[in-house]
């Protein structure tokens, strides 16, 4: 099989900057979502459309990304 | 200095060597779901928090266990290992550095992993590859590819070694305890005193695959890393600093380069450890 509708963007979450990946391969979509600095993996969904997966994969990135303190330096 | 010229391969390599005999391609991510995703035919996936690590006491794989995970995905001692995975093949490097620690000749990495494979519409496959078992023998480990706390300890003490701290610049400072998104693992946020941020993505082209020898050497020797003294990389858990090691080892060739995989999740929670902030 060869991966379909492949997409790969940047995009604001939660104050951070972070790389949605996404593509179809059979009958279901994958999408990743990466911190952009570093360009660690940290949340993924599936679903049976682009924007099924991709709104899953936000909301658990969203929910991760909210956790993540800043310090003073 | 001796660069390696064979430990990279392009997707095209592996697309027309997959499945060759002697050949075996792995598959190692940090999400360790990545590989049921869809990978490469024929692949292993190894998953390395279960796989290539102790998981009793922190450490790297041992050696029986190794050579269990090798024999089971059919490799032998003289397998060309292929290995690749996500974010710009951290985990794939991982593997790597302790396949070498182990003794294995002939590992390479596909330039590129996971990122531009799917980019470039290649096939992938759901069907998870079987193998025929081998018996696999591992050397006794080289530890001059690994460094320990006591090591860094006397780098820091007698600047005998450049340390490389390879985690994004908001770790270095200590602006954040780990990458946004993930939990934090230590107490202290900031670097080991005297390192050089070098963040790892510095080693890579915006497709993933690793920039060119001359661009290496250049944003190496711009924070005064030659390879002509001992360096140390390190990182979070040792993953990022594993790819790092191997740009340096492989790549540009620099002889003495050591991975301390106790990285900042050892010295950010070490008592009394100095930390070092901007």
């Amino acid at each position: 099989m060869k991966p379909e509708d492949y997409s790969r963007r940047q995009q604001e979450l939660a104050g951070w900057a972070v790389t949605i990946e996404t593509y179809k391969l059979g009958e279901v979509y994958h999408c990743t979502i990466a911190n952009v600095d570093p360009g660690a993996r940290f949340a993924r969904a599936d679903g049976t459309t682009k924007e099924e997966a991709e709104s899953r994969a936000i909301e658990k990135a969203t929910r991760y990304l909210a956790q993540t303190r800043k310090f003073e330096v | 200095m001796k660069v390696m010229a064979n430990v990279l391969v392009n997707t095209d390599w592996v697309a027309q060597h997959a499945t060759d005999a002697g050949v075996r391609v792995v598959e190692v991510d940090v999400d360790t779901s990545s590989y049921d995703q869809g990978h490469v035919p024929g692949s292993a996936g190894w998953n390395w928090t279960t796989e290539l690590c102790d998981t009793l006491v922190r450490d790297i794989v041992p050696a029986k266990k190794l050579e269990e995970l090798l024999g089971k995905s059919g490799i032998d001692n003289k397998t060309t290992i292929v290995l690749y995975g996500d974010n710009n093949n951290w985990f794939a490097a991982w593997a790597f550095w302790q396949l070498k620690v182990y003794g294995h000749d002939d590992v390479r990495i596909m330039d590129g992993g996971r990122k531009k494979w799917l980019a470039e519409g290649r096939d992938l496959t759901t069907d998870k590859a079987s193998f025929t078992a081998t018996t696999y023998k591992a050397g006794a480990p080289d530890l001059s590819l690994r460094a320990f706390l006591p090591e860094v300890q006397q780098a820091v003490a007698g600047k005998k070694a450049a340390l490389v701290d390879v985690r994004s610049p908001q770790e270095f400072s200590g602006e954040i305890l780990a990458p946004p998104g993930l939990p934090e693992t230590c107490q202290r946020g900031g670097h080991i005193p005297g390192a050089k941020s070098i963040p790892w993505g510095k080693n890579c082209n915006d497709d993933g695959t690793f920039k060119s020898f001359d661009e290496l050497k250049a944003l190496y020797a711009e924070k005064g890393i030659m390879g002509d003294q001992p360096v140390i990389a390190y990182c979070r858990i040792g993953e990022r600093s594993s790819l790092t090691w191997f740009a340096m080892k492989y790549l540009l060739g620099f002889d003495n380069v050591k991975n301390y995989d106790g990285s900042w999740t050892e010295w950010g929670n070490l008592v009394g450890a100095a930390v070092e902030k901007p």
